[in-house]
């Protein structure tokens, strides 16, 4: 069922959420002369409308369930203190969140990372808590970008998975789609109750049809491990390469963290923070040996990690949902909508090679 | 300039046909709008797949370390300039490098354009003196280059090539320009403020550390932000460990800087980090008169002693 | 929900230099609530996060044995930021163990057959894990032969010593203890280097045969084709694997070998199943 929300109902429900949710939203970023820059996720202020007005947040919405910087753990190396050398869980902040404004491509990236931290033997508390506390508001995207290829990832600009309500612009006002029942709840808390005779049918396939950037993925699963592994091409795939950690820290589906501790004086915590596969120290051993040691080593990695490794361990295609950060914001223009038609077609030349 | 290419082209097949140098290393259409690639050319045959227009700010002087064959690399003044220190500190030889010098009137700061005009980019052509964007809402934009050129590239100085084996085409004329306004600027605020100032500046840092990797200074083996042993700063997002990383950085760039631009060029988030590498280039430049990567012949300014020095610091 | 980032709180109970360089320490641990030991129930060839506050965690291998109760044992080389910390520290300081973590040694599997087990250097924890597991009354009738090659530079840089003197003395164990060189007078065990000691004193391989190796690169490198060359499969190889791994758990992303993860899916994996993997450890 459709709902209809009219301009000034759209803040007047969204100050009555903000009673019993934590509100985030996209915020546009101002550069030091004041000019608007571009978006991100913030915890919106009291009374501040999420900034729907955009192409998509610079930085993925995975910052909402996954802090660049967390804590996890807080201790005392005080040794007066009965509880020294002793880990106590960060208490979780147990209110209810509301997202909005997150493009489906960064929900649908949300809910296959659930798959590396929600597993049958660990869940990962810190992960789960803040998934499970937010409502998911999608933004149907009308005016993809140049850069977006969602459409060839199992995605797509009106794409439902990991959202619980779907907005799309609708003259001043949105139109907003119910799609789980945390959802429907939210409408309701929010007095969003009006009913639009509506359809997203014809908006979603007008969307997709503006999407033009297209990648192959239909080979990957098929090409042999290894041999992709040592295909001829990766040396110059990585030779622009500068080995910045820009790429992992703006997708929306890469998940690697570190963990560090950190004392002030007697009092210590145990923080998670982002990691990437790019930065030569995520691999190296205390003895100094390193398993990914060079630049290609280390882009390969991150490709085949994307496009082959999560392909085939989870047989739910590949671990990109087509957004297109890494591709717009890569300082060297290194382009995964590339790399992947460079694995694809190197995995059916290789299958065409056998049969022949 | 845009004629700069076929001259590019022509040199690179000759060397490479000739066996003077066995790579070159330019750049390639990317595949955006306003991005080239770096990349690397061994047969000559290929060498129409290098371009030149105002898209190729990356400083290539990276891309020539650690290799043992014989490069041959397209560079603009501040590549030049940084070839140069790269001789000095013996990262490189001369005698490995073809220089093709090629004498520049600035690259374009693709995001001023991204920000002036409305939906996003679908393609961008040149002429010499002006650079014209088509949107997806199929609206044509021109502007001037020269009111959209990187901050750096109209505050440079030393826009032909300091060192060259040949040069692509004529020079172009010098600017002449007062370098340091903004730190001015900075200098002129009071520590309240200035302590603002940078805090607002590097609020959106995500610590990537794509300055650090795009700039040709920042090569040592294990920077001090990753070193454990003693852990120097916080890995996390700590305002403190954010802002230590970004001026420790810039103190060992100091007398080394050649404000060729490329850490903010890098910068996912867009942050001008340059004016703290530009006031140490100001102090070097008052004080010792040392512009860095001028010439191989002369050492730099923390690398000699006058007596004449400036010492204030020690009094 | 359970957070399995939250380490059991444990008390040093003893530390034992086991080599004549000092940098191989025993630290025995008891845990601080004696209801942990039962969560903390672990098989030989699983590893365990040691978390020292302040100073992070690291993955070391358990050496203590699943039959042998009221603590757990773990032998650390000196070498990085926490266990150089670790080193440091007394009987009686407070820290952390998680875990246990990774897969084991396939024990089940194992029944019935005769082992060879390979060790060299410092990784000899996990394989007196192994050993005591197999030699406990209550086990040692589930297994074939047992043959044992373990080698050190020297003989002080054997672990374990009184240890591997008792296996000599047993019948039910066949030891080959070797060194790369001594000029100790009264050694009365093998000179030489791991590989040519496994040709010379390892059994033929058949169907029921495994080995299970563990220890530096270049030992491995060159016990392949030794095990090879005495019919070993590489199904019946089983090796542990080392990365560098922050959480243990299969989550950082860190220590992936191609698909693999040698924290969650190791890091106990077969020659053969590493071959599948881009060998990126």
């Amino acid at each position: 069922m459709i709902k209809k929300i009219a301009k000034d109902e759209w803040a007047s429900g969204l100050s009555k959420l903000a009673k019993t949710y934590r509100l985030f939203g996209p915020v546009a970023e101002r550069g030091p002369d004041g000019a608007r820059t571009f978006h991100n996720f913030k915890a919106l202020a009291p009374g501040e409308l999420p900034d729907l007005d955009l192409g998509n947040t610079r930085l993925s919405a995975k910052s909402l369930v996954f802090p660049q910087s967390e804590a996890m753990f807080t201790y005392t190396l005080d040794e007066d203190r009965d509880d020294h050398h002793i880990l106590k869980e960060v208490p979780a902040d147990g209110m209810s969140r509301v997202a909005f404004g997150i493009r489906p491509c960064d929900a649908k990236a949300l809910a296959m990372v659930r798959m590396n931290f929600d597993t049958p033997e660990y869940k990962d508390p810190y992960w789960l808590r803040l998934y499970e506390a937010t409502t998911f508001v999608g933004l149907a995207c009308d005016a993809p970008c140049p850069t977006c290829f969602c459409t060839s990832t199992e995605c797509g600009p009106y794409h439902e998975e990991g959202l619980d309500l779907l907005l799309c612009a609708e003259g001043e006002g949105l139109l907003a789609k119910a799609i789980t029942e945390k959802g429907e709840r939210l409408l309701a808390d929010a007095g969003w109750e009006e009913a639009a005779d509506q359809d997203l049918g014809a908006r979603k396939a007008a969307a997709e049809g503006c999407i033009t950037s297209r990648i192959g993925t239909d080979q990957l699963a098929e090409g042999d491990l290894l041999d992709l592994h040592g295909a001829d091409f990766w040396e110059d795939v990585a030779f622009a390469c500068i080995n910045c950690g820009t790429c992992t820290y703006l997708c929306p589906t890469c998940w690697c963290f570190d963990i560090q501790d950190e004392v002030f004086k007697q009092e210590g915590q145990r923080l998670r923070q982002w990691d990437s596969c790019m930065f030569p120290i995520f691999t190296v051993h205390t003895t100094g040996h390193n398993p990914r040691d060079t630049k290609t080593q280390r882009v390969r990695q991150r490709f085949m990690h994307k496009l082959k490794y999560f392909v085939d361990k989870y047989e739910k295609g590949i671990m990109c949902v087509g957004c297109g950060r890494c591709v717009r914001h890569c300082p060297v223009n290194i382009d995964i909508r590339k790399v992947a038609d460079l694995m694809n077609r190197y995995t059916s030349d290789a299958a065409k090679a056998e049969q022949a | 300039m845009l004629t700069y290419i076929d001259e590019i082209r022509a040199a690179s097949a000759r060397l490479l046909q000739e066996g003077a140098v066995e790579m070159v290393v330019g750049f390639r259409q990317g595949s955006q709008p306003m991005m080239n690639e770096p990349c690397l050319i061994r047969r000559p045959e290929d060498v129409d797949t290098l371009v030149w227009d105002s898209h190729c700010g990356i400083n290539l002087t990276n891309y020539l370390t650690n290799r043992k064959e014989k490069i041959a690399v397209i560079a603009k003044g501040c590549d030049a300039r940084n070839i140069v220190t790269h001789i000095i500190e013996n990262k490189i030889e001369r005698e490995q490098l073809y220089i093709l010098g090629v004498p520049c009137q600035g690259m374009v700061d693709k995001r001023q354009i991204a920000m002036r005009v409305a939906g996003e980019i679908t393609e961008v052509g040149e002429s010499d003196t002006e650079i014209r964007v088509q949107t997806t809402r199929g609206e044509i934009q021109t502007f001037a280059k020269a009111e959209v050129l990187q901050q750096n590239c109209t505050l440079c100085t030393h826009r032909n090539p300091v060192l060259y084996d040949a040069l692509i085409a004529e020079a172009v004329s010098e600017q002449t320009v007062d370098r340091y306004t903004d730190v001015a600027a900075i200098e002129a605020m009071t520590i309240g403020e200035r302590q603002q100032y940078f805090q607002d500046l590097f609020a959106p840092c995500i610590r990537c550390y794509a300055c650090r990797n795009a700039c040709p200074l920042c090569y040592c083996p294990t920077c001090f932000v990753d070193e454990a042993q003693p852990q120097w700063v916080g890995k996390g997002q700590d305002a403190v460990d954010v802002m230590t990383f970004h001026f420790l950085r810039a103190y060992h760039c100091a007398g080394r800087c050649t404000d060729c631009g490329a850490c903010e060029r890098a910068c996912p988030v867009g942050i001008n980090m340059r004016v703290l590498t530009k006031k140490l280039e100001k102090d070097c430049v008052n004080n010792f008169g040392w512009e860095a990567g001028l010439s191989p012949d002369v050492r730099p300014a923390l690398d000699t002693f006058n007596l004449d020095d400036p010492d204030k610091l020690i009094k | 929900m359970e957070n399995p980032y939250l380490p059991y709180p444990v008390r040093i109970d003893e530390i034992i230099v086991e080599t004549e360089d000092r940098n191989l320490k025993t630290f025995t641990f008891v845990f601080l609530n004696p209801e942990d030991e039962e969560r903390f129930a672990y098989q030989a060839g699983q590893f365990a996060e040691l978390s020292i506050p302040g100073k992070g965690e690291i993955p070391i291998g358990i050496a203590s044995s699943p039959v042998e109760k009221g603590f757990v044992k773990f032998t650390v080389n000196k070498a990085g930021v926490v266990t150089q910390h670790l080193h440091n520290m007394k009987v009686g300081d407070i820290m952390g163990i998680r875990g246990p973590l990774g897969n084991w040694y396939p024990w089940e599997g194992l029944e019935g057959k005769d082992l060879l087990i390979i060790g060299g250097g410092f990784a000899f924890t996990t394989l007196r894990s192994s050993i005591i597991y197999m030699l406990d009354p209550a086990n040692r009738a589930k297994f074939g032969n047992i043959d044992v090659v373990y080698g050190a530079r020297t003989p002080g840089m054997l672990l374990y010593k009184e240890e591997l003197i008792e296996w000599e003395k047993r019948d039910d164990i066949n030891m080959h203890i070797t060194v790369d060189g001594t000029d100790d007078p009264d050694w009365k065990y093998n000179v030489g280097f791991v590989p040519p000691i496994v040709e010379q004193k390892a059994p033929q391989a058949d169907n029921g045969t495994y080995a299970i190796v563990c220890g530096p690169p270049i030992m491995i490198k060159f016990t392949q084709p030794v095990l090879e060359k005495l019919g070993y499969d590489h199904n019946h190889i089983i090796m542990s694997l080392e990365n560098r791994m922050k959480c243990g758990i299969g989550m950082c992303g860190r220590c992936g070998i191609g698909k693999e993860l040698v924290c969650k899916d190791g890091p106990v994996f077969t020659l053969a199943e590493i071959n599948k993997t881009p060998r990126e450890y």
